[in-house]
């Protein structure tokens, strides 16, 4: 099960990547016909995601409703299966995994939901929920010691042993949200994927839970993929960022490089459109408003799918798609804005493009202007 | 003053016994003024707002006293068909969630034309011309060509946006809104607190602006009213309650949001889970989870202390709780 090899590690982490995910797909068919199922075309939920997710880190996913942030946890932990792209845990394959290769696989990547109302079934007890895992993984806990190890778990995440064998409807959200999580520790898996694991909770609770959260990772050495909407929330649990836009990842990076140093202009809008809890603060700063809705992803925009709500948009725009790579004119330079960032005018200033694309935006002549052409598999970080 | 609640009752009656709602909750809203009620689920921010409007469910429901007074008038103390027609045409409120509170077979254009059909006694012709002018108004691009579309043909932004132009059709001087925007994304939920700003200004109607999160309310609000287990526990214009809390609670919901513009290590939680309220903790409802409790808390109700002019804290230490921001 521990292939040490695989080669692909990007420069700059150490450590081999426990989930290595490249040109993930997922498709989903538009069929027209009740009896003759005709395709008509797909939506294209996911669309071309790759990262790499390394030993005890936490990637964040942020994105509005309907940019696939969900369909790739899914892939993650196999709910769905991927219309191409791999997904490799520790340098294996898993994508094309079934029987029982998956399921010693699936023991690693464990899922923690947003609804802890809908996620708990609410005839099993507290001790049924935690403990079910094990029915199917004897080997983490033989059957005399299930108990003790469920009280454990509660333990672990700050619930009262005693409560094994009470029902989901007597616990609060917050309560509830700990036994999702201490459900998806049970089988000491190495990844947890937590698909908006507090955006259901009341503003204090939400803190507990997110402490707890972190508490964990580093008393178990977890590596997390937190998909949230909430930006404040993202920022401050992880440790680099993706941001998501109609199925593909616009921008990714450290956290001070995205939240300080956003180069993509739908990053720029939509950390510009967070509320901040200070009046003060909100006074000086630059609002930028986005006109419309997100587009259909069944139909998205020829070229860079951004551009029908981008205030950047030039002719080459709805022409070339911008690979997703550290943009040529920052390479040089290293520092926060060298980064990956899928715009043919990627820059930390929210001004529209003077001059050509692929060139350093206002600068007289900014390096070979061989930006856009080059649209093909994103590449790794550099 | 356009709107007063003076210590407004609420209880629910069930199986497990009385569920005291809201527990004497006294604010007011001017005309042309955004008053924020923040609280968390199970604070008595909703309950408060149905008992005003009076869309409270009777039975389980009751109101156990206080007053309701629109304009002066006593909205309590008249028939249900009197107050049908004050609240008609002088008040208006938005839900939360825009999908489930359209009738999702009838078309847009029919839902808004409606109101003028029945308060105003329009011809439907001539309420379908005003339906499209509300949707103008709430900026629905190609209004003429969408007024005859079913609310599953709109997006999310879009359908809270009819929402809002429903609530204005009759030109009301208060809008209730409960958490418009929580529903939505980031982006659409900039858009659709500037859209009732804006509106507000306009038309200089008082809003009250119900919901749970501190950032939107820091956008757009002139004042505050913090809630907790059915109580008011402070009121402040919305910069001094950022500036410098005045009660524990309001201070601990402050600490325990994350910042977009910095990282922390450990978020401050408040310790604990809200009271149930078939059984409110005496003295202090906040005391089981305040930092600052001390045994008269325990037993002594605090009433709301005059902190200025303008503010107000129900905390027997709320100069404490002022002086440590200070430090």
């Amino acid at each position: 099960m521990t292939s040490t090899t695989e080669s692909s590690v990007p420069a700059g982490t150490t450590s081999e990547p426990v989930l290595e995910v490249r040109d993930l797909v997922k498709h989903y068919p538009l069929t027209q016909g009740i009896l003759f199922k005709r395709h008509v075309g797909a939506v294209k939920a996911v669309d071309g995601v790759s990262f790499d997710l390394a030993r005890g880190e936490t990637l964040g996913i942020v994105g509005e409703s309907g940019c696939g942030k969900s369909t790739v946890a899914k892939m993650l932990v196999h709910l769905e299966e991927p219309t191409g792209g791999r997904i490799a845990f520790k340098g294996q394959d898993i994508t094309g995994l079934s029987g029982r290769g998956m399921k010693s696989v699936r023991r690693n990547i464990q899922m923690v939901f947003q609804d802890p109302y809908t996620s708990l079934n609410p005839r099993m007890t507290v001790g049924d929920i935690i403990g079910e895992p094990f029915e199917i993984h004897p080997e983490v806990a033989p059957k005399g010691d299930r108990r003790r190890k469920v009280q454990d778990l509660l333990d672990v995440v700050g619930l009262n042993p005693e409560y094994i064998n009470r029902y989901p409807h007597q616990f609060s959200g917050g309560q509830r949200q700990r036994i999702g999580i201490a459900r998806g520790l049970a089988l000491q898996p190495e990844v947890i994927v937590a698909d908006e694991p507090v955006s259901a909770l009341d503003v204090s609770v939400q803190a507990q839970v997110v402490n707890l959260m972190e508490r964990l990772q580093s008393e178990f050495e977890l590596s997390y993929v937190f998909i949230a909407h909430d930006l404040s929330i993202v920022r401050h649990i992880s440790n680099r960022v993706a941001v998501m836009y109609l199925g593909k990842v616009v921008e990714i990076g450290t956290d001070t490089e995205i939240y300080e140093h956003p180069t993509h202009p739908y990053t720029q809008a939509l950390l510009s459109a967070v509320p901040l809890p200070d009046p003060t603060d909100r006074e000086h700063r630059e609002r930028i408003l986005l006109a419309g809705d997100v587009p259909s992803p069944a139909n998205p925009p020829s070229g860079c799918h951004f551009r029908t709500r981008c205030w950047k948009a030039q002719e080459v725009c709805a022409r070339v798609e911008p690979p997703l790579a550290v943009p040529e004119w920052f390479r040089d330079g290293g520092g926060p804005t060298a980064h990956p960032s899928a715009c043919h005018f990627a820059d930390e200033s929210t001004a529209p493009p003077t001059g050509e694309p692929g060139k350093r935006p206002g600068a007289p002549d900014g390096g070979p202007g061989s930006g856009p052409g080059a649209s093909g598999r994103p590449p790794e970080e550099a | 003053m356009l709107l007063e609640v003076r210590d407004l009752h609420v209880e629910f009656r069930t199986r497990e016994g009385v569920v005291n709602a809201v527990n004497g909750v006294s604010y007011e809203v001017d005309a042309g003024e955004t008053l924020a009620v923040l609280g968390e689920s199970g604070s008595g921010k909703s309950v408060t707002a149905q008992a005003i409007v009076g869309i409270l469910d009777v039975p389980p429901g009751r109101i156990g006293g206080g007053e309701v007074l629109f304009k002066g008038q006593d909205l309590l103390k008249l028939k249900e068909d009197e107050r049908r027609k004050v609240r008609g045409a002088g008040m208006a409120m938005i839900f939360q969630d825009a999908l489930s509170s359209l009738n999702p077979v009838l078309s847009v254009g029919q839902q808004l034309g409606e109101m003028f059909v029945v308060h105003r006694g329009m011809s439907h012709k001539d309420a379908k011309a005003r339906a499209v002018e509300l949707m103008d108004r709430v900026r629905i691009p190609a209004a003429r060509e969408r007024v005859g579309q079913y609310p599953h043909q709109f997006s999310g932004g879009m359908r809270q946006r009819i929402m809002i132009a429903m609530a204005l059709a009759l030109e009301p001087s208060l809008i209730i809104a409960d958490e418009p925007t929580t529903a939505l994304d980031v982006t659409v939920q900039a858009q659709v607190m500037d859209l009732l700003a804006e509106l507000r200004r306009e038309l200089h109607m008082g809003l009250i602006l119900i919901t749970h999160d501190l950032g939107v309310v820091a956008d757009v609000a002139d004042r505050i009213a913090v809630m907790y287990a059915g109580k008011i526990v402070e009121t402040a214009p919305v910069h001094d309650i950022y500036k410098a809390p005045a009660h524990p609670y309001t201070r601990g919901l402050l600490d325990s949001i994350p910042r977009l513009d910095q990282k922390g290590s450990e978020l401050y939680a408040i310790k604990g889970l809200p009271p149930n309220l078939l059984n409110i903790p005496p003295g202090c409802s906040f005391h089981p989870r305040c930092p600052r409790a001390r045994d008269v808390c325990t037993t002594d109700e605090p009433p709301l202390y005059e902190v200025s002019g303008t503010r107000h804290s129900a905390c027997h230490f709320w100069r404490e709780t002022l002086h440590d921001v200070d430090n």
